[in-house]
């Protein structure tokens, strides 16, 4: 008999635990490495170096416009592992589950991963399943680590931006962000707006194949684009200078940031990347990106210029000129 | 839902031919002081200040509801959060600003029930569906929210809830704007007022500044386009010597403003004086409950023992806020007072003069 929610049962170690881990988890993720159900699991990895990263997914709700947290855990920990220049290959998961959880929406958030996971070529080779007394968390948290081998002769890193190179963005900002806080409870507030959360390693693989020369890469998620750039500005002390008008923004989504009084440049995103790029490299990286399904908005947005550095400064559409500083204090709690 | 018309009011083209026409124009000093936060944050964004001739000075006044909310109405909020059966409902941007000792985030991180919401019809809502909790709204701003607010509580009666309450700490514009003028601190000579407070009370209110103080006043909307439109407006008004209320802001502002608004507005409220941080006491600026309404008053219905009210050492939000100083002028500002690590509520509401100015480096060590 199925049980229709997560009970304390479930994470007990018991029968009830032994149905829902060989019932759910492992009959959706199956693959020969998770099959054997081991304490840990063992694969053999291509020679380089290994990009390794983990995330925590706490999103609040769980379902959101063009996505969940399960699509995120996902997408996040493989662009994370990407951004450094490496093909995903592996991911762990692991569950904290608020008991009282309907098993459906368990299981719709197990079918985003499994179809995220089969879109980005990785395997889910292991996992954890904790289930905790209502009021122990917040329904469902998610955690994911991931590994990858980092492509011979590519050298991606933050310090590595150098004058002259351009900055290049997949896409529009701030989708991700506006969709999540339009969902919540007691915003009363509606936009067509959905996550822009996906994948980005074959966009990303497909710039390393016309480019060595990428120097920086980064998926802009919290803190949105303002935190990658200034991260980059600091860490290769330089400045960047953007082109605001050659942002690509959706309407809805810079009509809500009016709303709500957000810097659409502090928004944060799931499925962009933001890179620097040598500029005799930057015409074909952008036409590798506009490939892609997630890149059909891509764009220079502007150069790595020499003063002031550390900064970043917008040309605004207004003509004016403002520096682009990181985000103070949070803006939205827990949207991933 | 789909909010066009961004770019419109953010034309570089447009906006050239009024800065040139500001540059052509000006000849007089004119220190135009903005009434509303939302004023100083599109200045700040915009770089306006950047675009101004020598003659024309940009000053922020006591326009951002959140941070002219003493702190001894905060301590207020903290004590009621801490009765166990009071839920404190607020809008976000209250959240962080400091007390005397505390803040409301803090409490809730200290275990309050502490929530935001959007709209104090949301905390009619939060009472009707959780009849164990006494929910407290924080009712704070202009004239701006204190219509919905009234109308949420005329909802709360027409459900016959007895436990919506709501802590008025409102604060109406006019005669705040007289008490900044009388004070003579500062020689303001032109106002930029607020758009949206004017859409709720019209332009009448505002007529004993240019009859009785001789200072030109322009109602302004908040798009870059709008407030230099406004700018150039006011500027025009100094040179030829003249004071009059002027509405930029067409698109939202009639001539007798919102009468339903305003009719909703009074009858739940009705004038009091107001303690405004750092300028003190206004008569007449403040709205309490009428009596009919007396029943909603948090402040009478649950009682709490308030502590001495401290103000933070070296703060100079006041100064701010009456435009004496500006924000980078304090000694606090970007060292000991951050909008990660506040000090003043200047430097902690979004609408705040000092967060604006800092958020947007809009000073001048920032662009060196």
């Amino acid at each position: 008999m199925k049980q229709d929610t997560i009970l304390l049962a479930h994470g007990s170690g018991g029968t009830l635990m032994h149905k829902l881990i060989s019932g759910l988890f492992a009959s959706k993720f199956s693959n020969p490495i998770l099959d054997k159900l081991d304490d840990s699991a063992t694969f053999e990895l291509p020679p380089g170096r290994v990009s390794f990263s983990t995330d925590t997914y706490v999103v609040q709700p769980l379902m959101f416009r063009g996505g969940n947290i399960g699509k995120l855990a996902v997408c996040g920990t493989v662009n994370d592992v990407s951004a450094m220049g490496a093909e995903p290959m592996y991911l762990s998961c692991g569950f904290v589950i608020e008991e009282g959880l309907a098993v459906s929406e368990l299981e719709t958030i197990l079918d985003s991963m499994v179809a995220s996971a089969k879109e980005a070529g990785v395997l889910i080779v292991t996992g954890d399943t904790k289930v905790v007394e209502k009021g122990g968390a917040d329904r469902l948290f998610i955690n994911t680590a991931g590994v990858g081998v980092v492509r011979d002769g590519v050298d991606i890193g933050a310090a590595k931006a150098k004058i002259g190179d351009k900055i290049l963005l997949s896409g529009t900002i701030g989708d991700h962000g506006i969709a999540v806080v339009s969902e919540r409870e007691g915003l009363t507030f509606e936009t067509a707006v959905e996550s822009d959360c996906a994948p980005l390693n074959k966009m990303i693989s497909s710039m390393l194949d016309v480019s060595r020369n990428v120097h920086c890469l980064r998926d802009p998620t919290r803190g949105g684009l303002a935190s990658a750039l200034n991260e980059f500005a600091a860490a290769s002390d330089v400045g960047l200078h953007i082109i605001e008008d050659r942002v690509p923004v959706r309407d809805e989504v810079a009509g809500a940031c009016e709303l709500l009084g957000y810097d659409v440049f502090h928004v944060a995103n799931e499925g962009k990347i933001v890179a620097i790029v040598e500029p005799a490299d930057a015409d074909a990286v952008l036409a590798a990106m506009k490939t892609s399904p997630y890149g059909v908005d891509a764009a220079i947005i502007g150069e790595v210029v020499d003063e002031p550095k550390g900064k970043v400064l917008v040309d605004t559409h207004f003509g004016s000129t403002r520096i682009l500083d990181i985000l103070v204090g949070e803006q939205l709690p827990r949207i991933c | 839902m789909t909010l066009k018309y961004i770019s419109e009011y953010r034309d570089p083209i447009l906006a050239k031919s009024l800065i040139t026409k500001i540059n052509q124009t000006s000849t007089r000093d004119a220190k135009l002081m903005e009434v509303c936060g939302t004023h100083t944050v599109a200045i700040a964004k915009h770089g306006i200040r950047t675009m101004m001739p020598p003659t024309v000075q940009l000053l922020s006044g006591p326009g951002c509801p959140v941070c002219v909310t003493a702190n001894t109405d905060i301590d207020r909020a903290i004590e009621l959060s801490k009765v166990d059966d009071v839920v404190i409902t607020t809008f976000g941007d209250m959240m962080k600003v400091p007390g005397s000792y505390s803040s409301l985030a803090k409490e809730k991180a200290a275990g309050s029930d502490i929530r935001v919401v959007y709209s104090a019809l949301d905390a009619v809502e939060l009472a009707e569906r959780t009849p164990e909790k006494r929910v407290v709204f924080l009712a704070v701003g202009f004239e701006t929210t204190a219509p919905t607010i009234a109308a949420s509580v005329i909802e709360a009666k027409k459900r016959g809830l007895k436990n919506f309450f709501i802590h008025a700490v409102h604060k109406t514009v006019p005669d705040a704007l007289r008490a900044l003028i009388e004070s003579g601190e500062v020689k303001i000579t032109g106002l930029i007022l607020p758009g949206h407070v004017s859409a709720i009370i019209g332009t009448k209110p505002y007529l004993f500044l240019a009859d009785e103080y001789h200072v030109p006043c322009v109602i302004s909307g908040f798009e870059p386009l709008d407030v230099l439109q406004a700018i150039y407006m006011l500027v025009r008004q100094i040179e030829s010597g003249e004071a009059k209320i002027e509405v930029q802001y067409r698109r939202g502002v009639l001539p007798d403003g919102n009468q339903v608004a305003v009719e909703t507005m009074n009858k739940v409220f009705e004038p009091c004086d107001a303690d405004w941080r750092a300028i003190g006491v206004i008569p007449g600026t403040g709205l309490k409950l009428r009596e009919e309404y007396a029943e909603f008053d948090a402040v009478a219905a649950i009682e709490v023992e308030l502590p001495p009210v401290r103000e933070p050492k070296g703060c100079q939000c006041g100064e701010v806020l009456r435009g004496v100083l500006f924000p980078y002028q304090c000694k606090l500002f970007g060292k000991a007072c951050t909008p990660e690590a506040p000090v003043g509520p200047c430097m902690v509401s979004s609408e705040g003069s000092c967060a604006a100015y800092y958020r947007y480096s809009d000073y001048p060590e920032a662009t060196g």
